[in-house]
């Protein structure tokens, strides 16, 4: 079986409470038990509690199986690009390094690369990823466009991504807010009233995505 | 004899909390379970609906139940790891006793044996002192069946008025605002009427830690174009993105609700025909309200006048709203004027009763609702009823079938069960579901007060910090192994089904207190068989009270995925129906038991009740000597005293040990980094903890997280002061002072959790 052709996984870090259920959810999967896939960090707890979180992206043209020396990364003619093969994987850390999400990692116990292989097991099956069911703020969301089109209507996904020279395109999507952002990020700054705008700058997600977000599409 | 046996150290080593991980058959990548079980989550009071993965008698895992309306699959990380708390190491597996030549200062004894010997020790306890010399503690996180068979068991069985519960620590604030003002106690609307508000208000709540699922309704209540207001000291995650922030001085929500009220009256932004013809008492509050001007209401809360006026503003021109509040506003020793406060500026705007125009309190523990209606707490009979009521004490007495003279009068709260013992009045203590070692503030006091008791006997699955006391242990059920209902937060009664047995000889905890009343040679009315058993004379004992489940059945529960109280099994007329439950509290024209038909809520008039909800500081405010706020609260990955959650070892990875949040004002001016030790000080008590620098909590608070036992409980620097109505502590604001530390002793001896 595949996954649905119109089931999605969108993110949206705006809605991200940093529980990480994701991440103790992930651990529970029947083939990798014990180690999450899934990465969630703070951006930087000093000045807010924002989290992201990380899944696979499973791009059209996977970084990480191009500079595999081993051939050992594949995807699924449905897109999702899987965990590197045991017998082929040769633990070069290629893929870690290359990835522009930073995802893959080594497991150096095993000497294998995993990652997030979009819970294959059962999204193969027709059911939802595990952690993208289990997610409370639905940060982490797997549905139809349909869906996520009358549920969200002051964000819209982005599947688009500029890196330096390399645009990167993706089977999971990212919610970017459709206006502006006012965010608080010290108490002290509401105390006296004063509630800075501030844009957030992350590398990860460069000028492109904003651009198109600010044109309100 | 209720000191420590052994050092603490030794009991530790032996009894925990140990850390439980993924082991034995959960790790088998290619097991089948023999069966799912349908049921709900045994921490939080949001209930959410889980299937629970069995093979053989252990509970392996878990699979998400997407069926069930309220969570849809969605689970915080508590219940996805909840399953590690089955085949504990740590579990209770038989009876035990106190014993100080044995080196973990227990040695086991059969179960009967036990119970015998608590029947023995109770009937001398008593023969010698009287009655009332026996104390029980009990809990919310019980089943309703077994929260109504313990204020039966008190009354009738041990025929002492001196039971409570830890709900005492928990929900009564609320429970006693709404009383006052709706006159029956129950969150007024369903969580599906949070999105399609216009405005969201969340005053005192860490919504994204301690009710995760709420998250997503509040979430999708923006994304339909609801404003979201939040009040809290802190920047929580949900705080992070709300489109207002009030950045609130703990402990001056009174202020607060009193200078929106103020601007609404201002401004007009009231429903004057709402006021006029559904509700009493306006005049009152509005005349003292006056007196709380913005400039006086910034000064006082610590929020910038714009900001106040702003909230004023969205609220008292939103034609629908949604209002919740938490403990952050009812920890307090006015927790009931905070809360009333929150009703008037609902009840002013007219927004209730109807879809997306509601007002709840965000229930705390996993029956913190059902828990809080049939009987456990100090003043209360079965279907809310009070026990210095004559007539309902005379319904009672018919369905317990004894004199109504027998069944004592009103008992004490929790703290002053404690002070009782203090005092040497209270003598023997059974406790259930309670860790008041951990949970209860000043806990020097508490420990000091279990040293003097002459038996204390506790029922738990582990032996938790309090019991470490205790003269006999006595080995209670998990949540996952027996039946009964719960009422969520929602008000919403639902089933918890049982997925495995109690291993070794546990047993569950309605099977060990009817044993102590046949030891005791007191069993009458505590002959039940089954849970099913006692719910149906629950049902009958509720009957015709405010919260009346005389309608509810098992069948109807599963059948509709929960039956919202209350639900008669007669119309006003006597016949019978088939009533679907009442989802929406308050619509115009409903009828229920005290006013029967003259209006929606319940008093005689059938009107709602405005109360001057007056602010008064902290009992203990700051001071050059200790000059800041110290705040408690929550954190996602732990639960309450930590009973369960500090023996889930993926949860204690999370957030290992408390830490002390500060603002980098703060830790400037004492010269602390984020992550150097600090001692935490108040007038009770210290801990040292490490810092936590961040810039959303305010320079003049510091929070820590109380779930965490001995030298590193933040309730050994909590003060006892209480509501005076609803006998609530107040953990939210008391005075401190922090300093550089060095590292503690504690870090060589203790592992995190411990």
């Amino acid at each position: 079986m595949a996954v649905p052709s119109n089931q999605h996984f969108f993110i949206d870090p705006s809605r991200c409470i940093g529980c990480q259920s994701c991440v103790q959810a992930c651990s529970e999967c029947d083939t990798h038990k014990g180690t999450p896939m899934i990465h969630l960090e703070y951006v930087e707890r000093s000045i807010s509690t924002q989290t992201t979180p990380v899944i696979c992206m499973h791009c059209e043209s996977p970084t990480c199986a191009q500079v595999c020396p081993a051939d050992a990364i594949k995807k699924t003619e449905d897109g999702v690009v899987q965990s590197a093969r045991k017998p082929r994987c040769i633990a070069c850390n290629n893929c870690v390094l290359a990835c522009p999400f930073g995802v893959p990692k080594m497991n150096a116990g095993w000497e294998l690369m995993t990652k997030c292989d979009m819970c294959y097991d059962r999204t193969s099956e027709g059911k939802k990823p595990m952690c993208a069911t289990v997610c409370p703020s639905q940060a982490l969301f797997f549905g139809t466009f349909a869906e996520i089109e009358a549920l969200r209507p002051r964000s819209r996904p982005v599947n688009e991504f500029r890196f330096g020279e390399q645009l990167v395109k993706t089977k999971v999507l990212m919610m970017v807010p459709r206006g502006g952002l006012t965010e608080v990020v010290d108490v002290t700054a509401a105390m006296h009233g004063a509630t800075p705008q501030r844009t957030v700058h992350l590398d990860l997600m460069m000028s492109g995505v904003f651009a198109n977000a600010a044109e309100g599409k | 004899m209720a000191t420590l046996p052994v050092d603490e150290l030794k009991i530790i080593d032996f009894f925990g909390p140990h850390l439980a991980f993924m082991h034995g058959q959960s790790t088998d990548t290619a097991i089948v379970p023999d069966k799912l079980v349908k049921t709900h989550c045994c921490f939080c009071g949001q209930q959410c609906g889980i299937q629970l993965k069995v093979k053989g008698n252990d509970v392996i895992g878990f699979e998400p139940w997407e069926e069930f309306p309220f969570n849809r699959g969605m689970l915080c990380p508590k219940g996805v790891k909840r399953y590690l708390q089955g085949a504990h190491p740590d579990r209770l597996l038989k009876a035990i006793r106190r014993d100080p030549q044995s080196p973990s200062g227990f040695s086991p004894m059969g179960r009967q044996e036990a119970i015998e010997k608590v029947a023995a020790e109770i009937q001398r306890i008593q023969s010698a002192y009287g009655n009332g010399a026996i104390g029980v503690l009990s809990g919310a996180s019980l089943t309703t069946e077994k929260a109504y068979l313990m204020g039966k068991f008190a009354r009738v069985c041990l025929k002492t008025p001196f039971i409570d519960y830890n709900g005492r620590l928990c929900m009564v604030s609320a429970g006693v605002g709404n009383k006052k003002a709706f006159g029956v106690d129950r969150a007024a609307n369903p969580w599906s009427d949070i999105v399609g508000a216009e405005v969201v208000w969340i005053s005192g709540a860490n919504v994204a830690e301690c009710a995760p699922i709420t998250t997503n309704y509040v979430w999708q209540a923006r994304e339909m174009g609801a404003k979201i207001i939040v009040v809290d000291p802190r920047i929580t995650p949900i705080a992070r993105t709300c489109d207002l922030f009030l950045p609130i001085k703990p402990g001056r929500d009174a202020a607060l609700f009193a200078g929106v009220l103020h601007l609404m009256i201002e401004n007009k932004w009231i429903d004057g025909d709402f006021i006029e013809k559904q509700t009493v008492g306006f005049d009152k509050v509005a005349e003292y309200v006056k007196e709380w001007t913005p400039t006086k209401t910034a000064e006082i809360t610590g929020i910038a006048e714009p900001l106040i006026r702003k909230a004023a503003e969205w609220w008292g021109t939103a034609k629908t709203s949604f209002l919740m509040h938490a403990r952050g506003i009812e920890h307090s020793s006015h927790g009931v004027q905070n809360v009333l406060g929150s009703i008037n500026i609902v009840l002013a705007s007219g927004r209730i009763g109807r879809k997306n125009c509601g007002y709840a309190t965000i229930t705390g523990q996993a029956n913190g609702q059902g828990g809080r209606e049939h009987g456990q707490k100090c003043d209360q009979l079965p279907g809310g009823r009070d026990i210095f009521n004559p007539e309902h004490r005379a319904y009672i007495a018919k369905v317990w079938d004894v004199d109504e003279k027998e069944i004592p009068g009103p008992g004490v709260d929790a703290y002053e069960i404690f002070r009782k013992i203090d005092r040497g009045e209270i003598k023997g203590l059974l406790s259930l579901c309670f860790n008041p070692k951990v949970s209860l503030p000043d806990s020097g006091f508490v420990q000091r007060c279990l040293e003097k008791l002459e038996f204390y006997v506790a029922i738990d699955f582990f032996l938790n910090e309090t019991a470490r006391h205790a003269d006999i242990v006595l080995p209670g059920s998990l949540q996952e192994e027996d039946e009964g209902v719960v009422a969520q937060i929602e008000g919403r009664v639902i089933k918890i089904n049982k997925a495995v047995d109690c291993p070794g000889e546990a047993q569950e905890d309605w099977k060990l207190i009817q044993g102590i009343a046949k030891a005791l040679g007191r069993e009458k009315g505590f002959t039940f068989q089954s849970p099913r058993e006692i719910f149906e004379e629950l049902r009958i004992a509720s009957k015709g009270g405010v919260c009346d489940y005389s309608g509810i059945t098992y069948e109807k529960i599963e059948k509709q995925f929960g039956v919202c109280w209350p639900c008669p099994s007669e119309d006003p007329q006597g016949r019978p129906i088939d009533h679907p439950g009442t989802v929406r509290l308050f619509e115009p024209g409903t009828w229920n038991p005290i006013a029967k038909g003259a209006g929606p809520y319940y008093f005689p008039d059938g009107k709602a009740h405005f109360n001057v909800a007056a602010y008064s500081p902290p009992t203990e405010d700051v001071d050059a000597e200790y000059p800041l706020i110290l705040t408690t609260g929550r954190v996602v990955s732990q639960f309450l005293s930590g009973t369960q959650t500090r023996r889930i070892g993926p949860l204690v990875n999370q957030y290992a040990e408390p830490r002390i949040e500060m603002h980098p004002q703060l830790a400037a001016t004492l010269g602390i980094k984020d992550g150097d030790w600090a001692t935490a000080e108040t007038r009770r008590s210290s801990v040292t903890l490490k810092a936590q620098v961040v810039a959303t909590i305010r320079p003049d608070t510091i929070f820590i997280p109380y779930h965490w036992s001995g030298a590193k409980t933040a309730n050994r620097l909590t003060i006892a002061a209480q509501d005076p109505l609803s006998k609530i502590p107040e953990y939210k604001a008391c005075a401190c002072r922090v300093k550089k530390a060095s590292e503690p002793a504690y870090v060589k001896t203790l592992e995190p959790q411990q």
